[in-house]
């Protein structure tokens, strides 16, 4: 094998090597895709539009995330009625631990199952649980890594507020 | 210049190639089964636990100490 060939396959394979590994997070700043187009089981909500949605990615086997759903369904029901919408994306990979989860903690929001790990793939959670507060534009404003009680809560309430007050 | 992309090129099929791979946050599912837990039975190992710390000097290390005196 010549110099010039070997050249080409090293930076080929270098390339590829930094590809593999390159990050393609859902950050603050992007826009929310449209969940219909990941093959999420369940029911979304009719349209997202002009709605502060928050996306919370979860599991049935996380323990923060139980504790942050009655939170959640607290602000869900203060709040839909301003144009707050939540959707609780489950990444388990068996639907009856989900559902048996959902009967022991049920909840007025949106819960759908990301079983292909689809939209969780491309929003590259770096715990569970995590959420997005999105605004009306569709536009990610805030991240939450991980649930942290009382702390992300007043966090959420302050976020969600400011964002329901502005226009779509 | 030949055998440092030699050299590289490897050290990039190595790092295509090496099969490890990080368990994403969200794939961890398999991993909270409880037949992934290394203990689980806890009230019975408790039990050994206490009685080896009572009982046997050479012990402990596991959360639990003792002497071997017996009297705990």
């Amino acid at each position: 094998m010549n110099t010039s060939a070997l050249k080409h396959l090293t930076i080929a394979a270098l390339l590829a090597a930094t590809l593999t590994n390159a990050p393609a997070a859902l950050k603050v700043g992007d826009t929310l895709p449209d969940l219909t187009g990941y093959h999420l089981e369940g029911t979304l909500p009719d349209s997202l539009k002009g709605k502060v949605v928050v996306l919370d990615f979860w599991a049935s086997w996380c323990g923060p995330c139980a504790e942050s759903f009655p939170v959640m369904d607290e602000l869900q029901k203060k709040y839909q009625d301003q144009g707050l919408a939540i959707v609780a994306v489950s990444v388990d990979e068996k639907a009856d631990k989900m559902e048996a989860f959902l009967k022991r903690q049920p909840v007025t929001f949106v819960v759908v199952r990301d079983a292909e790990h689809k939209l969780v793939g491309i929003a590259e959670p770096q715990t569970m649980p995590t959420s997005f507060v999105i605004d009306r534009a569709g536009k990610v404003r805030f991240l939450h890594n991980g649930f942290h009680g009382s702390r992300t809560r007043a966090e959420y309430v302050d976020q969600i507020e400011s964002l329901l007050k502005s226009n779509p | 210049m030949k055998s440092i992309l030699l050299l590289s090129a490897a050290a990039a099929v190595l790092a295509l190639t090496s099969g490890c791979e990080n368990v994403k946050p969200w794939e961890r599912g398999n991993l909270t089964d409880y037949t992934m837990q290394p203990d689980r039975t806890p009230l019975p190992s408790g039990q050994i636990q206490h009685i080896y710390f009572s009982r046997e000097e050479a012990t402990g290390g596991s959360g639990v100490g003792g002497g071997g005196c017996g009297c705990n």
